[in-house]
């Protein structure tokens, strides 16, 4: 032992220090074991873990309605959502430059599926609406080009908006854009706005900065050489509607200042429509508070209203309040679900006991030939074998003709076995019957048979044998099989949808539905939340009263 | 003398076709969707083998999945991969795909054959064209079929709507479609409303109220079927009496499989079925789906699918070219939905009432089914 060992960290034989090279070795290890999971680990991240947690997201976002009609959703924040009569001409102005944006980039029609499913008729009113917002605009358009002519030409127009200094302003239309459809508008606009317009006319700047982005970067076209849309003659006559704009105009000396002077001069040619009576005009229901009230409401960026619709609850003005009661559904069909569940474990257990008894304790070869029954269904196509049952519980069905032929059933009152609650429970108990019988036989198999013959040898009768020996000791495989009938149970689609009739079908028939034919995801990614969120609360509850310990799915 | 017209007659065609279409390269393969079993077959028989003789080194892969298409094709779009180049929704589909941006607009005139006489695709179409994106192809109906061994005696064959909520005369279970559309108009032409006020009475609270409580009438003896397949095999078991379904469901339990059913054509609800594209296709499948669906919807191609099954052609030019069954060789002309002794009363599906009132009905209606 020298000193210099004694005195410093002990080494390893390469020098280093031993606890940076035992940690070092230890990592490498880690890492090891690391990379033999890691194609698990990453098929289980994104086949599982990233669906469910998209899924969870969708049931609360909604970013459609701010992204798409910006400036009216901001502008609707002061008005009293509580108020018998629509918002005033501000909101309605920011709601004819959004929504004809919208209409432009055919956005709008999603806007009005989404808003739809909250508020009926919102779908036919943003569709038909975004059309005609061109014939709003017209009604500017005409007497401008009558009286100024020279703007019914767009390099006109390309000459007045260019300069310099307004830079910000396009800038921040191609975020509304951008917010629109994300990342459709990058690029060059081939324009740079002019600050002395943008500050003088701002209505129109905007709208013909808006024009330009989506000319130059989604139609490809050139901006100086094309006439802009409606919707910026309709802002020019707006802007002019001010006493200070006018002024302004009349002092400018830009560009052809002379044909925006001639427009000021003339401005009793132009309409003195408001917005708002435009929009009544394409359609009373912009006049209809409750329309307003629902773009207020989902105007957040994140709502509860897809979860509160999933309790057969909405959202109002005053916070959540229960749906009507000719529209209730879901908690029915929860309760029904967890219900039907339960029914169907509890069956499969009183009928695959026996049967597992039996493949535990028959001869070998005995055994065999019963656990190929109970298998040959397990590997048969689930849909083949519900199809099946419906051949065999139908009114005209083989149950019900040999009913009939045994004097059981009279002809004229066959037994309904299907198209209700008591079809699925019998064929999906059916269906779901290996998976009791499986985990239940594998633990029995471990019951030494020695066991039941001591406790008789003691004097018991044959069922305390059974109830104090036996059951107990098969506890382990009744849990295993109940948590696997019933999560796959609480779950089950296909086979309630074809022999469930209308009370025989699940929530996960509704979430299909959803997913499928209404569309509103929003709303399936919240039943389905929901789902989830109540089978992790019963295996939670199960692990407190029985404990997870106690499943078995083998010896 | 009949093959040579017929013959020379699609070699002018394709050369028109070639001729609107013969500009910028395009794809070779083409991935068509559609609703499989006798429809598809009709598809492939008028449609696609004719296409892929005349185009050679085209080759056709078919997707059944029309039912889930607007779902799925949103999904594809999500994912930013659409592989899917021509799709055969009904209009409704089409009108949702199109709103939601997912079907490419179609101009009618410039894309879609002229009329042999020269009529433009739009005035061929007339009416059919339901929104910007759809490309019509049949008009079929919902209707209803029953058992004429069941009809009981000394009672006259059903032939009245009404017939459908009479129990005492027509005891028996109905078969009817697991969703409000088409149900509740039924419901209320039924309980006394005038066919033109159907759907201004539907927009109101108490007229969908009063349309559940006469379908609650028969509630206990409706089975709700929601496969097209279903009512026909529920017939053909005897499980029920009379029910809805696509009149060439019936068409084919009836003349094919030679079942005791009669059709009951009153008030049968018109309804189209088309092609559309969707958005987002490369410029060489855009050009390659353009071509087929020219080719597919043109006036011999239309009437010649009516041999196959008994959905009456989109055109009005292709009517008159109606011809027989091509396997049982009778005249489909009396089985289409459009001929004129079946078409005395009929309703025609409502798109924009259905696309605003759709979820907000079907919650009620699921609603009450529950109860």
């Amino acid at each position: 032992m020298s000193d210099t060992t004694s005195s410093g960290p002990m080494l390893a034989a390469d020098g280093t220090p031993l606890k940076t090279s035992l940690a070092r070795a230890l990592r490498r290890q880690k890492l090891r074991a690391l990379a033999l999971i890691a194609p698990l680990l990453l098929f289980v991240v994104i086949t599982f873990i990233i669906p469910i947690a998209s899924m969870l997201l969708r049931s609360v976002e909604n970013q459609i309605v701010s992204n798409t009609i910006p400036e009216a959703t901001a502008a609707l924040e002061s008005w009293d959502s509580n108020s018998d009569t629509a918002p005033d001409e501000a909101v309605f102005q920011n709601l004819f430059f959004d929504l004809y944006r919208a209409a432009e980039a055919k956005e709008h029609t999603k806007l009005g599926t989404r808003l739809n499913y909250e508020q009926t008729g919102t779908s036919s009113l943003f569709r038909t609406s975004g059309r005609k917002l061109d014939k709003v605009g017209e009604e500017w358009q005409d007497p401008i080009e009558d009286i100024a002519p020279a703007l019914k030409d767009g390099e006109t127009w390309y000459a007045i908006m260019s300069g310099t200094g307004g830079e910000a302003v396009l800038e921040a239309r191609r975020t509304l854009w951008n917010q629109m459809v994300p990342g459709q508008f990058e690029g060059d606009v081939g324009l740079t706005l002019s600050g002395e317009i943008a500050a003088m006319l701002p209505l129109t700047t905007a709208a013909y900065a808006d024009w330009a982005i989506f000319e130059a970067l989604e139609e490809e076209r050139n901006v100086s050489k094309r006439d802009p849309w409606e919707a910026v003659y309709a802002a020019l006559g707006l802007d002019m509607r001010d006493a200070d704009v006018v002024a302004a105009v009349n002092a400018y000396d830009g560009p052809h200042a002379a044909d925006l002077q001639l427009i000021a001069a003339n401005l009793d040619q132009l309409p003195d429509l408001t917005l708002r009576e435009a929009f009544a005009d394409l359609d009373e229901d912009w006049l209809d508070p409750e329309v307003w009230q629902t773009i207020k409401i989902y105007s957040p960026n994140y709502t509860s209203g897809y979860f509160l619709n999933a309790v057969d609850m909405e959202k109002g003005p005053d916070g959540a309040q229960v749906r009507p009661e000719n529209q209730q559904i879901y908690n029915k069909l929860f309760i029904r679900t967890l219900w039907m569940s339960l029914v169907i474990t509890g069956s499969c257990i009183i009928l695959g006991y026996p049967v597992a008894w039996l493949l535990a304790n028959l001869p070998m070869r005995t055994a065999n030939v019963l656990m190929i029954l109970v298998l040959l269904p397990f590997w048969t196509s689930l849909l083949v074998r519900t199809s099946a049952w419906k051949v065999l519980l139908q009114q005209q069905g083989v149950i019900n003709d040999i009913l009939v032929w045994l004097g059981f059933v009279d002809d004229a009152n066959r037994l309904i076995l299907m198209n209700n609650a008591t079809g699925t429970v019998i064929a999906m108990t059916h269906i779901l019957l290996p998976f009791m019988i499986l985990p239940l036989y594998s633990v029995m198999k471990t019951i030494p048979p020695s066991y039941l013959r001591a406790a008789k040898s003691l004097g018991a009768t044959n069922w305390t044998a059974f109830w104090r020996v036996y059951f107990p000791q098969s506890v382990p495989g009744i849990g295993a099989g109940s948590i696997l009938v019933f999560i796959l149970a609480i779950g089950y689609y296909i086979t309630p949808e074809i022999v469930g009739g209308t009370d025989g079908v699940f929530i996960s028939n509704r979430i299909a539905y959803h997913i499928s034919s209404s569309l509103n995801w929003g709303l399936a990614a919240a039943l389905g939340s929901i789902l989830l969120a109540v089978v992790l609360l019963l295996y939670w509850l199960y692990d407190r009263i029985v404990g997870i310990d106690n499943v078995k799915l083998g010896g | 003398m009949n093959k040579i017209k017929i013959v020379s007659t699609v070699s002018a065609l394709s050369l028109v076709a070639g001729m609107a279409h013969a500009d910028g390269h395009m794809a070779s393969d083409m991935t068509l969707v559609s609703w499989g079993g006798a429809y598809q077959q009709s598809q492939i028989n008028a449609y696609t083998d004719p296409y892929t003789a005349m185009n050679e080194g085209v080759s056709v892969t078919w997707d059944e999945s029309s039912a889930e298409a607007v779902a799925k094709l949103r999904a594809m779009n999500e994912a930013g991969n659409i592989t899917w180049d021509v799709v055969d929704v009904v209009a409704a589909d089409a009108l949702r795909l199109c709103d939601e941006g997912l079907a490419m607009e179609i101009d009618a005139d410039e894309q879609l054959a002229a009329a042999p006489d020269g009529t433009s695709a739009e005035d061929d179409f007339g009416d059919l064209l339901v929104g910007d994106c759809f490309i019509p192809q049949i008009v079929y109906s919902t209707t209803f079929g029953y058992r004429t061994d069941m009809v009981p005696d000394g009672v006259a064959a059903p032939s009245n709507i009404c017939d459908v909520f009479d129990l005492e005369t027509y005891p028996g279970m109905r078969a009817l479609e697991k969703r409000p559309i088409n149900n509740v108009e039924w419901a209320l032409l039924c309980d006394g409303v005038a066919k033109d006020d159907v759907y201004d009475v539907l927009e109101t609270e108490e007229g969908q109220e009063r349309a559940l409580a006469k379908l609650d009438t028969i509630k206990d003896s409706v089975i709700w079927w929601s496969a097209g397949a279903d009512t026909p095999q529920l017939l053909a078991d005897g499980e029920i009496f009379m029910g809805s379904t696509y009149n060439g469901r019936l068409f084919a339990a009836i003349e094919e499989q030679g079942q005791p059913i009669g059709m009951m054509w009153d008030a049968q609800v018109f309804d189209l079925d088309g092609w559309i594209i969707p958005e987002g296709l490369s410029d060489e499948r855009k050009a390659r789906a353009l071509d087929f669906v020219y080719f597919a919807t043109d006036t011999q191609r239309l009437a010649d699918q009516a041999k196959y099954i008994s959905y009456g052609p989109a055109r009005l030019s292709s009517a008159p070219l109606v011809g027989k069954h091509a396997s049982l060789g009778i005249d489909m002309a009396p089985h289409m939905p459009t001929d004129p002794n079946n078409a005395a009363n009929t309703f025609l599906y409502n798109y924009e009432f259905w696309a605003d009132y759709r979820d907000d009905i079907d919650a009620k209606f699921q609603a009450w089914l529950a109860q």
